[in-house]
């Protein structure tokens, strides 16, 4: 990327001397149409990294032309480039320290006069510009007239009229940064500032004397963002002795022009720009529909009805859901066998499993496998969720929405922005915080964001619903709808509290920014933009899952396995093993095909064939696919699958029944064992100690540890408990009805189940989550405290609820509805206090204007 | 004091000045002045609100806030609070 020019930017590039590779920077405003534009010059080359020590993308692809390879990019969408913003900062940083051969600037066509107050900017800026006019698609239909010639003509530079979207324009596009490239700079347009030009040249001279300072940047650019008070343009000036002389005097010369002209300097700047842009608009603009209702207006005077608003807004969501949700769970159906298949693959390649013990190398092995095949079984949701998502973006509703919630938003300190990371967060019922706390970015205001990041993961993932379910279904029953909508709703009821909680306190200082947004035309999404959306924040997912996901789960699983068993009750264990194998001989002693199994090795060898044959029959479907496996298997050791079906052989028959009996207490030591080593284990110990503090909340040991190690993955909670409740299972129980068992009796009533429910409604997010806040807050102190205080909460909350419910003997279901009623009242009173409090009545001026007083 | 030069002027104290947060749908009116500064000014002035142009009052959102505005053929949404500092006057 670094690249070395040997002359200064703005020089004519010698005609003969012909470069290669270029490198091309592609600059435009919002929704001018730059991604699009990207796209079509680069296809599916590109690739994102960071700009160096910020959070900000730098979205990077290139192409071939007949000379050599263009490099291309993609500078941060932005209004201008002042230096307010951190991406309008990256993007002037970019700009000067890799001097970019052109600059491609994109201009939305269908409202050019704003788009060339930006490429006013680029122009000052003295870099080789070639203008992209996109969306002549849109200005045509609103009959606009643009005359190509002219604006070309106006500006000093080549204008490539393009319609991002299909690729119109692509080969001009491409040539004409190659020509600009390699053409000696011509005459551009210079901004004229009529009264100011005197000072401009003064301040120019005072610059030019400092090749510090104009080896990169030219001179009269410095002067006019001296005069504007560009404040990083300031401190570039004062950081070097030798050059703060330049700014002495800057402050009076500056108020002297305002009491000559009656209009600040930075006004005056404005007017001579907007006055310039009028004339060229005028020159090249033939405006045939002013007046006229565009498509979009007439589709916002339905959608942005105050009646119809909130009905497109809860249609929405729920298509969203019913597609990615519900019609995503159907589809795992199918990509499930996949998972399952590569479980089995893994399972064969690992080591063999012994009779009691396996080698650790295969448990931790299978246990890696199942975390991550738990997480990749939700790509399907996420891949409809996130091209759903993607739709909404690219088609500009999402930007209306913002505008229908901001004011609810706002009354709690979040932003109308926050809605597409709570959406991706899983509003009601799945999605992931990670994608979630991603999509932050975009919120300009930073009060609003961190208070977005910090809140949610509050919102239910994909990953709370497992448990959820298990609980409901053993302790809610006939509750089942009022529980799932009790646990979908509370959330953004908490997450709100929460947010306004975190602005009026430790986020009161934080720098906040207002609500200016661009409702954008409506556009019909390109599959090609929406795909790549869908896919590139699923691939973040999948990341998650092959780096942070499988890191812990080998943490987690060591912390639930060590120190392990002590040799007492190895020994006892053996035992029980031993006494079960000599059981099954004696019971096969006449047995003509005893001889094949008269070895341990090969006993161990039948029940893992019978195991992995009735694992692998679970996941087939449908008589046809069950006997075409039953082949396979046959095909794989034709002597042992008689034992497995021995048809009308009575030796194998015998065989079988005592295979089954051996196989069963097997299973059920193994079980026993499991159980017994995480009790003693370190996680365990720690579930254990945390007894005291968590038996106001109701939680014993066994919860415990399961919350713990859903700190890990959200996941995991559910796989924990399976091994945690597990005593005399056989294998046709199933979880739900080991832990109903238990909990009839361990005193486990549906007040407990509630309680561990809003704790794991309200916990901190997942490692992979907390991950992510680090890298959006850019801070560990945010990334702690997004840990520490969801979790006091969680605890506190879970434990006011089990203490009193308790002592009052008020039952889980009615003390939900209790707690549901005061906490969405609490929302309620809370916004109606916050709203009423922020009217713009109130609004005055007057604090911090001298002249007022 | 940094941002005192770059404050919009040219208002007259307490005056009953109209603003645009108190602009009707439907109306059009005209920019004078903004009493914002910094960022806020900046990105206002980025989106086209520069002193007299003019600006169309689309609607205000089912809540009531924020409302949307038209200006140069484009929409744009501000709060009632940011308009507040928008002086305007008829087109």
């Amino acid at each position: 990327m670094q690249k070395q020019t040997d002359e200064p930017s703005n020089s004519p590039r010698p005609g003969g001397d012909r470069k290669k590779n270029l490198l091309v920077g592609l600059a435009g405003q919002q929704n001018a149409g730059k991604s699009t534009t990207f796209n079509m010059l680069t296809g599916a080359n590109q690739h994102i990294a960071n700009y160096p020590g910020v959070t900000v993308d730098k979205k990077s692809g290139s192409y071939k032309d007949e000379f050599g390879k263009i490099e291309i990019v993609d500078l941060p969408g932005t209004y201008s480039l002042t230096s307010f913003s951190l991406e309008e900062r990256v993007s002037r940083d970019f700009l000067f320290t890799e001097k970019p051969d052109v600059l491609v600037n994109v201009l939305d066509a269908s409202c050019l006069k704003r788009s060339l107050f930006f490429t006013f900017q680029l122009l000052e800026m003295g870099f080789p510009l070639v203008v992209g006019l996109n969306m002549m698609d849109v200005a045509r239909q609103n009959g606009l007239k643009i005359d190509v010639d002219k604006l070309s003509h106006s500006l000093g530079v080549e204008v490539i009229p393009t319609v991002g979207r299909r690729g119109k324009g692509k080969n001009e596009l491409k040539q004409a940064i190659r020509q600009t490239a390699e053409r000696p700079r011509g005459k551009v347009l210079e901004i004229a500032y009529d009264d100011l030009e005197p000072l401009i040249a003064d301040l120019q001279k005072k610059v030019e004397p400092h090749p510090g300072l104009t080896k990169d940047r030219p001179a009269r650019w410095l002067a006019i963002k001296l005069l504007e008070g560009d404040s990083v343009t300031e401190k570039l000036i004062n950081r070097d002795p030798s050059t703060a002389g330049v700014m002495s005097g800057l402050n009076e010369v500056r108020d002297h022009f305002e009491t000559q002209n009656g209009l600040s300097v930075a006004d005056y700047l404005v007017s001579r720009r907007e006055k310039l842009a009028a004339k060229i608009m005028e020159l090249c603009v033939n405006d045939s529909g002013a007046g006229r209702e565009t498509i979009s207006e007439k589709i916002d005077r339905v959608v942005l009805n105050p009646i119809a608003a909130p009905l497109f807004l809860v249609a929405t969501v729920f298509v969203i859901y019913q597609l990615s949700i519900v019609k995503g769970y159907e589809l795992t159906q199918y990509t499930w066998p996949i998972l399952a298949k590569i479980r089995a693959i893994a399972a064969g390649l690992l080591p063999d499993a012994g009779l009691l013990h396996d080698p650790y190398v295969r448990s931790m092995g299978l246990w890696m496998v199942d975390s991550a095949n738990t997480l990749l079984n939700y790509v399907p949701i996420f891949l409809i969720l996130f091209a759903l998502i993607a739709i909404l973006e690219d088609s500009g509703y999402m930007a209306r929405i913002a505008f229908i919630l901001d004011k609810l938003f706002h009354a709690f300190g979040l932003h109308g922005q926050s809605t597409l990371p709570f959406i991706l967060g899983g509003v009601f019922a799945g999605g992931c915080a990670v994608p979630g706390i991603m999509a932050t970015k975009g919120i300009p205001d930073e009060k609003s964001r961190m208070a977005t990041i910090l809140t949610v993961p509050f919102m239910n993932c994909l990953a709370k619903i497992p448990l959820y379910t298990l609980l409901v279904n053993i302790y809610f029953v006939q509750y089942k709808s009022w529980v799932m909508l009790f646990l979908s709703t509370i959330t953004i009821f908490v997450a709100l509290l929460v947010a306004k909680l975190l602005t009026a306190t430790v986020l009161r200082n934080m720098e906040t920014a207002p609500f200016i947004m661009e409702l954008p035309n409506y556009h019909p999404p390109t599959i090609y933009g929406v795909g790549q959306r869908a896919i590139e924040r699923t691939w973040v997912y999948i990341k998650k899952v092959g780096s942070i996901v499988l890191a812990v789960s080998v943490f987690v699983f060591t912390f639930l396995q060590f120190p392990g068993l002590g040799d007492e009750r190895q020994h006892f264990y053996e035992q029980e093993m031993n006494t079960a194998v000599e059981q099954f001989y004696s019971k096969i002693a006449d047995n003509p095909y005893t001889e094949q199994l008269s070895e341990e090795a090969q006993l161990v060898a039948l029940i893992n064939f019978y195991n992995d044959y009735k694992q692998g029959r679970l996941n087939t479907r449908g008589a046809k696919a069950a006997k075409a496996f039953d082949k396979k298997i046959q095909a794989r050791n034709p002597d042992y699958f008689l034992f497995l079906k021995p048809g009308t052989d009575k030796a194998a028959k015998k065989i079988n029944r005592a295979l089954r009996k051996l196989a069963s207490k097997r299973k059920t030591l193994r079980r026993k064992i499991k159980e017994e080593t995480i009790g003693v284990s370190i996680l365990g110990q720690v579930g254990q100690a945390m007894e005291p503090v968590t038996r106001y909340a109701g939680f014993n040991w066994k919860i415990n540890v399961a919350l713990l190690s859903s700190f890990a993955a959200r996941e995991s909670s559910v796989a924990t408990l399976g091994v945690l409740f597990q005593q005399g299972a056989d294998e046709s129980k199933t979880l739900e009805e080991r832990m109903g068992a238990e909990s009839l009796s361990g005193g486990f009533t549906p007040l407990h189940a509630l309680a561990v429910m809003i704790f794991f409604a309200l916990y901190p997010p997942c490692l992979a989550a907390t991950i992510m806040v680090k890298v959006q807050t850019n801070s560990y102190k945010w990334m702690i405290f997004s840990i520490l205080f969801p979790t006091t909460l969680g605890l506190v909350t879970a434990s006011a609820i089990f203490t009193i419910g308790r002592a009052l003997d008020i039952s889980g279901i009615a003390m939900m509805g209790i707690f549901y009623g005061l906490v969405a009242l609490t929302t309620l009173v809370v916004g109606l206090a916050s709203s009423r409090q922020k009217s713009p009545v109130d609004y005055s001026y007057q604090e911090g204007h001298p002249e007022s007083a | 004091m940094k941002n005192r030069r770059q404050m919009g002027r040219g208002k007259k104290g307490r005056c009953r000045c109209r603003m645009l947060n108190e602009v009707r749908p439907g109306e059009k009116v005209c920019i004078r002045c903004h009493h914002a500064c910094g960022a806020i000014r900046q990105r206002l002035l980025d989106l086209g609100f520069v002193p007299a142009a003019r600006v169309d009052v689309i609607r205000r959102a089912p809540l009531g806030d924020p409302i949307q505005l038209k200006v140069n053929n484009y929409n744009v949404t501000l709060r009632k609070s940011e308009a507040a500092q928008i002086e305007i006057e008829a087109a």
